[in-house]
């Protein structure tokens, strides 16, 4: 490897590092200003300007607690159960492409860290490595509520994992590839996949909130139930690294939504644009997808109350399942179709 | 057997009927559970930015406790101990004394409360030391008692009962009874 692309692709991972964990962070305090808003509240604005500096204070918070480890507590593993969440929530982001190629110093530098060529799968895989955070985090804690807590949050990411994968699989076949530059290339324009695949887009909007761990599917956190969920022994910043591993996969999936279902870095219009015009517009684009759906995630979890948790595996596997399913069977069907495998 | 009738009209048959496929499809629900959270982004906030605002108290907030004095200035209270008997807290006790000459122009009666103590923390601001008072010396008023990390500064002796000549206590929202004198 070259050593300017090496430093094109480190600098890329620092800045996707910084913006992803700015945006974590920012989401902390969106959340709690759309929750204020929609109970006619006024939400946090002490910390600066409309409290802006609310999350930094946060963080200052939790660095300075005490950081307290359980006698009962499995010592390692504790320690490591934060680690892989926010690794594997940070991980994710390293495969969405974020825009088209940007043309600087005379190179040509893809807006994406690495354009592996089965993108979708390599998150796909790390979500699945997700639920490790927090199952050994749950576990180490030696407390019944967070082991608990911790089996169901395996339970329901493995099981809605199930659903996501076939509406990913549509997708994929759609589009004839699993590299996610070529699958929001083939959306060119305004040919966005969610016009095709509507139910395939509700369906993996649920499951992205069942895989994030967000209201109404927020069952390993219910604190009427469980406390606090996994992260019940964990305080300082081991706690806040779970939170915000949890605020990161929201701003992932929502990237992820955006790039699968809504064209990614695609907009009605573009053909008129070309270059680095293109480039930024098309960064803009698509963190304006992002961040409505960061939004609309966030709505979507003042508005509805908790699911029980037979009423999840209800849904997870009697219908979310075989409604994707039969998706996939018309959808292969109608390519077969256009193929011309029926003349 | 005979069924027992009911003596009212108030009992409710609980219908269990099966939901229709719309409604198990839940999805209008959502859409209208969020159509309704998201008219509540534009409503007027109802927060009241509290060290900088403050609402206005009712005029029969029971707050802190003033002694009074009369129009000349001198203590009302005579220690009858009625408020202590009425208080259902304890909270209150005193020492009485005799009033000596030259005394007059601070206390109203001959006998006078010599130490008198509320117990800010076993108050339950009742106001039953106020409707015991014969002698209109005791009011509850609009003030907040402050909070403190100590313990013992919760007991209010007199320095801090009784109101100060030049910074009277208007308890005139408090109550009409015409008896009391208009300070």
């Amino acid at each position: 490897m070259e050593t300017s692309e090496l430093i094109e692709k480190l600098v890329l991972i620092v800045v996707l590092f910084a913006v992803t964990l700015g945006i974590a962070a920012y989401a902390t305090y969106f959340e709690r200003k759309v929750a204020a808003w929609f109970q006619d509240r006024i939400g946090p604005d002490r910390a600066g300007p409309f409290g802006i500096l609310q999350p930094l204070a946060d963080g200052g918070k939790l660095f300075f607690k005490e950081d307290f480890i359980p006698d009962a507590a499995e010592k390692w593993l504790f320690i490591l159960g934060p680690g892989i969440a926010m690794f594997t929530a940070l991980m994710t982001g390293s495969v969405i492409p974020w825009s088209t190629n940007l043309t600087l110093f005379g190179q040509d530098i893809a807006l994406q860290v690495a354009d592996v060529n089965i993108g979708i799968l390599f998150i796909m895989g790390f979500l699945s490595i997700g639920v490790y955070g927090i199952m050994i985090g749950g576990w180490a804690s030696n407390n019944k509520y967070s082991l608990f807590s911790a089996v169901r949050a395996s339970s329901q990411m493995i099981s809605y994992e199930l659903a996501m994968g076939i509406c990913v699989i549509v997708i994929v076949m759609m589009t004839g590839s699993l590299g996610l530059r070529e699958i929001v290339d083939a959306q060119h324009g305004m040919n966005w996949n969610v016009f095709y695949q509507p139910v395939a887009f509700v369906v993996f909007f649920i499951c992205a909130l069942a895989e994030t761990n967000r209201a109404p599917f927020d069952l390993p956190e219910c604190e009427s139930e469980l406390i606090g969920g996994y992260h019940t022994e964990y305080g300082s910043m081991k706690m806040g690294f779970y939170l915000f591993a949890e605020y990161v996969s929201l701003f992932i999936s929502s990237a992820v939504i955006s790039t699968l279902f809504f064209g990614g870095y695609n907009f009605p219009g573009m053909d008129n644009f070309e270059g680095n015009t293109l480039a930024i517009l098309g960064v803009v684009a698509m963190f304006t997808k992002t961040f409505i759906f960061v939004f609309i995630f966030m709505w979507i979890r003042w508005t509805l109350p908790r699911f029980r948790f037979d009423q999840l595996m209800h849904l997870g596997w009697k219908s979310l399942i075989p409604i994707s399913l039969i998706n996939l069977l018309i959808t292969g069907l109608v390519i077969a179709f256009n193929e011309g495998w029926f003349k | 057997m005979k069924t027992m009738q009911s003596l009212t009209d108030r009992k409710k048959v609980v219908s269990k009927k099966e939901m229709t496929f719309m409604e198990k499809l839940y999805l209008p629900a959502i859409i209208g559970g969020m159509w309704i959270t998201f008219k509540h982004l534009f409503r007027k906030n109802n927060t009241v930015k509290y060290p900088e605002e403050t609402r206005e108290f009712a005029p029969v907030y029971r707050g802190q406790h003033v002694l009074k004095r009369d129009e000349e200035g001198r203590e009302n209270c005579t220690a009858c101990g009625l408020c202590a008997v009425a208080c259902p807290a304890e909270a209150i006790t005193m020492v009485a004394a005799e009033r000596v000459k030259g005394e007059e122009n601070l206390y109203r009666e001959e006998k006078y409360a010599e130490k008198y103590e509320i117990n800010m923390l076993r108050c339950i601001f009742c106001g039953l030391c106020e409707e015991a008072c014969p002698k209109e010396a005791i009011f509850l008023t609009d003030r907040i008692v402050p909070s403190n990390f100590e313990r013992d500064e919760f007991v209010y002796g007199k320095d801090r009962l009784v109101e100060q000549l030049n910074d009277r206590i208007d308890i005139t929202k408090r109550q009409h009874t015409g008896k009391r004198s208009k300070i």
